[in-house]
């Protein structure tokens, strides 16, 4: 066990934790923000994408208590005063999610690719978001939604 | 306002708790002293099962009970179901083996349910799980679709491990028109086996009151309503009065939701059994190795054509591969849902199509996106190319010399298609994929070392299924119809409830579109409820692209009662008569006057039918107090989609690697409530088609291990898979249903792989099997230079 104090969407949290907990056990299990979603076992679906001290990691690649002190935004912080962020917006806007399940990951490593690239192409998009898998979209209109939040940036 | 709605690119009402987080599904809900469970399932695709002993399990830490096949016989829960009777060209019955949702004498594939752990945590749940020891007999296992008949019987009492030999078409004639064909086409096609793969992975929650004897199950359902149905009336469970079911959010279905799995009834039993929540979460190997498969398809067709390129003749024989049991709609998916579509939309007047369903000991195929559709088009669009190819015509030019250009028209198999037109879409198609420039653009690959192919697919579907009397009377276990209520509220909003389930649809937004169509009321004053049987009424689910057409048809129809209703209250307000009233942008008028109430004003008439102050609200008598309507919807025909894709691909000859770098299609869906959502729908399938076409593929090997049971294993398609699709339509409305809709959520997946196939097939000059991986592309370009070396 070991205690961890991280900084989860502006908030300080202390927890005292098994060390081999996952960082999305941690979020979706202690701290209830069950927004960062779970869709397979191998670190490749990207469902489960928050960021870490600003860069975009899959949560379920981390170990909790290994990054204890770091800043933690998952799709819960993302919105500020009740207004959606200019990604958010965009995927509502060009239909670039339908059954929401791959969305809140598919949103913040869509959010780290502009804050790395602001002004990608379609092919920098496409290839960005390789490991993101959606089912839905075939993901044409995740593609429009990011062109729109770089514009909107 | 009101007649915008339809046709109109609405924002959803959904979208927001999805993109903020607020999302609420299954594995999302977190109950007051709920336990975990953690299934045990065969790693042996074949075996007896010898012993289960539970002892040292039942004592580890955490532990609350451990539930065995034999718990399952003991407590008399009921197996699971195939839900249509196929009935055997010899008369005979289909046949089906018992499955019981927890195996307790021999096990059918890797993955099939042997046990459940239930425990106060996971992670003591999968412990425990550790320490049962299941004692097998390994017995040889049957894998491979096309051998399976002369394999060993995997049952008792199935010979040949065959469920049914079926057959559909009129044989005589077909045999004719080959005996007189001037040119006989054959072609042996695979359609491989798919993983529907929706990104949620199933979960399950039961609770119990063992006061009141309510039983609730939280599942990832498309369909909650027939989930009930089965888990109270076949595995006995819980009466249905007392047992709710609710589907909340749902990742996506694809067809592998659309019914309970083993996991659902045993969970719904353990917390009835225990008297706490029991959750259960799939993880995603165990969602590879056990949620239905989609396709498996080993066939063999000859297309019988006249020298002048018409087509006089189809004779198809396929072996569909089931898997190890019989699942829900297995049994109708490789026979009705497949073999009348297999003459595609051309103008065939002899097809037969015999169809052969096997088990082997591999997951339970079931429905997946299309199901039998994809299967029909592929191997008629395929043996098309081919004939083309070898009476050397053009490709485009052979197809539309046969199509069926005549409405309705009556197939020479099953269907009276109502309505279509396809030279329209087809000619649009070639257009927006700019035919005529392809021999420029190839020239322009092959001027840079790749190989450049084009494909042409057409397709029809028989969907929004369906008309009850029509299915029950081939098999099916329940009628198809759809239930709506459209409830006012007394401030004159609105909720309505469908028996439809949306996982990714759009369902809030679409069918509040037609409400405030209808109605005229604006959609922020108009909710839809879906996905829990103590809600709304009795309903069908989502599959088979029917929501709209069954389901929007029947909300359609429950607005034509309020307004009925409305007119009568109107008349009285208003001292006229129904017949006088006229509805419009949600006001009744008295015809020629100024007089009129608004549709809001009736609403709170009927629930406050009185004097209130100033108010005064008289309802004519006889009429009951209430704005509230229910309809049941059965539609009269299957609604026919159609449309023509045009793929191109372009080929790394070193490496094989396969790239679809233009694809556009024209589809006719009919009338189009919300373009913006039929186009994520088209998008989404098309993705699927071409992942069909060129990525993905369930393989097992010879002893029946699942090789690929994740995603570093299995090709999910990404992002960077694919072009821009260019995406239009043409509108020929359906007759069979008052909205003129057709269904829109298949489309892509049932289109897509025979044109990206041709395309493959038209750069690399020779036959290929799907998946097209870059290694397959690659070994046929080399076997292909080796042969043309020996020529030489």
């Amino acid at each position: 066990m070991k205690s961890v104090t991280l900084e989860v969407n502006g908030k300080k949290v202390t927890k005292t934790i098994e060390d081999h907990l996952l960082l999305s056990s941690f979020i979706r299990e202690q701290l209830n923000l069950t927004g960062t979603h779970v869709g397979c076992d191998t670190s490749q679906c990207g469902a489960c994408v928050v960021h870490v001290d600003g860069k975009s990691v899959k949560s379920c690649t981390l170990l909790a208590a290994d990054i204890d002190g770091s800043a933690v935004t998952t799709i819960e912080g993302l919105s500020t005063n009740g207004e959606l962020h200019p990604m958010q917006a965009a995927f509502k806007k060009h239909h670039g999610l339908q059954c929401g399940f791959c969305t809140p990951g598919m949103i913040m490593s869509s959010v780290d690719l502009l804050n790395n690239n602001k002004n990608p192409s379609d092919a920098e998009i496409r290839e960005w978001l390789e490991g993101n898998i959606c089912r839905c979209t075939g993901y044409q209109n995740i593609v429009a939604a990011v062109k729109e939040a770089a514009q909107n940036s | 306002m009101a007649s915008s709605m339809i046709g109109s690119r609405v924002e959803r009402t959904e979208d927001k708790k999805f993109i903020t987080g607020k999302g609420r599904y299954t594995a999302d809900i977190t109950l007051h002293g709920q336990t975990y469970a953690f299934f045990i399932r065969s790693p042996h695709a074949r075996a007896k099962i010898k012993k289960v002993d539970i002892s040292k399990a039942l004592a580890a830490p955490g532990v609350v009970t451990i539930l065995t096949g034999q718990d399952i016989i003991k407590d008399k829960i009921g197996g699971l179901i195939a839900g249509w009777k196929i009935v055997s060209k010899d008369g005979t019955d289909m046949k089906l083996p018992a499955h019981p949702p927890l195996a307790h004498d021999q096990v059918n594939y890797v993955g099939d349910h042997v046990a459940v752990v239930i425990a106060e945590s996971l992670e003591e749940a999968r412990n425990a799980a550790e320490l049962v020891n299941v004692d097998y007999k390994v017995l040889t296992a049957v894998v491979n679709t096309a051998s399976a008949m002369t394999s060993e019987a995997i049952y008792e009492g199935i010979d040949k491990n065959l469920c049914f030999d079926w057959e559909l078409g009129d044989k005589a004639k077909t045999e004719e028109a080959f005996a007189k064909a001037d040119r006989i086409v054959h072609l042996k096609l695979n359609n491989n086996r798919l993983v529907p793969n929706a990104m949620e992975p199933r979960a399950s929650i039961g609770e119990y009151n063992s006061s009141t004897d309510d039983l609730t199950l939280y599942t990832t359902s498309q369909n909650p309503h027939l989930t009930r149905l089965v888990i109270s009336a076949f595995n006995g469970v819980h009466p249905e009065h007392k047992f709710r079911v609710v589907a909340p959010d749902v990742g996506g279905g694809f067809g592998s939701k659309i019914y309970p799995y083993a996991e659902d009834v045993v969970i719904a039993y353990a917390a009835k059994k225990i008297g706490r929540p029991v959750k259960w979460v799939c993880e995603r190997t165990d969602s590879f190795l056990s949620d239905c498969h989609g396709r498996d398809h080993v066939t063999e067709a000859e297309l019988a054509v006249r020298k002048d390129g018409i087509v006089t003749g189809l004779r198809v024989n396929t072996i569909a591969n089931l898997g190890g049991y019989g699942s829900l709609f297995a049994t109708v998916t490789p026979t009705y849902l497949y073999a009348p579509l297999i003459v595609g939309l051309y103008n065939i007047p002899a097809a037969y199509c015999n169809v052969k369903a096997v088990f082997t000991n591999t997951a339970p195929v079931d429905a997946y996106r299309g199901a039998g559709r994809p299967e029909a088009t592929y191997l008629i669009e395929r043996i098309m190319d081919q004939a083309a190819n070898e009476m050397g015509m053009d490709r485009a030019e052979f197809r539309k010399k046969n199509f069926i250009t005549a409405f309705p028209h009556q197939q020479c198999l099953v269907h009276n298609i109502d309505s279509g037109d396809y030279h329209a879409h087809f000619n649009k198609a070639l257009e927006l994929a700019d035919y005529k420039g392809f021999a420029k653009r190839k020239a322009d690959s092959a001027a840079k070392g790749k190989l450049r192919g084009i494909g042409f697919s057409t397709y029809i579907e028989a969907c929004g299924i369906a008309p009850s009397s029509v299915v029950m009377s081939i098999g099916a276990g329940v009628g198809l119809w759809e239930s709506a209520e459209v409830r006012f509220n007394a401030t004159g909003n609105i909720s309505v409830f469908t028996g439809a389930h949306s996982h990714g649809q759009g369902h809030a937004t679409t069918f509040a579109q037609i409400v405030a169509d209808k109605l005229g009321v604006p959609m922020a004053n108009i909710d839809l409820v879906h996905g829990d049987t103590d809600k709304g009424p009795f309903g069908m689910g989502t599959y088979g692209s029917r929501s709209l057409a069954v389901g929007g048809s029947a909300i359609s129809k429950a607005c034509d009662k309020i307004i009925d209703k409305g007119k009568r209250v109107a008349a009285h307000m208003l001292e006229s008569t129904p017949d006088e009233i006229d509805f419009k942008d949600g006001e009744f008028i008295v015809r020629n006057s100024n007089k009129k109430k608004t549709i809001g004003e009736i609403a709170f008439a009927c629930y406050l039918p009185g004097t209130y102050g100033e108010i005064k609200s008289p309802l004519p008598a006889g009429v009951e107090p209430g704005l509230k309507e229910t309809a049941f919807y059965d539609p009269i025909n299957f609604s026919f989609p159609s449309g023509s894709h045009v793929c191109e691909v372009e080929i790394d000859q070193d490496t094989g690697v396969t790239k679809v770098v233009k694809y556009s299609c024209v589809d006719d869906f009919g009338t189009l409530i919300n373009p913006m959502i039929v186009e994520g729908q088209v998008h989404g399938g098309l993705a699927q088609g071409i992942g069909q076409a060129l990525y993905e593929n369930a393989y097992y090997d010879e002893t029946g291990q699942l090789v690929t049971a994740s995603y570093m294993d299995y090709a999910m398609p990404r992002a960077d898979h694919f072009p821009e699709f260019k995406i239009e339509y043409t509108c020929t409305p359906a007759t069979s249903n008052p909205l003129g809709v057709k269904g829109c959520g298949e489309a892509g997946a049932i289109a897509s792989p025979p044109a990206v196939m041709n395309a493959v097939i038209d750069a690399i000059g020779t036959d290929i099997s799907m998946p097209a991986t870059s290694e397959k592309v690659w070994q046929a370009l080399r076997t292909k230079v080796k042969s043309a070396k020996k020529a030489a």
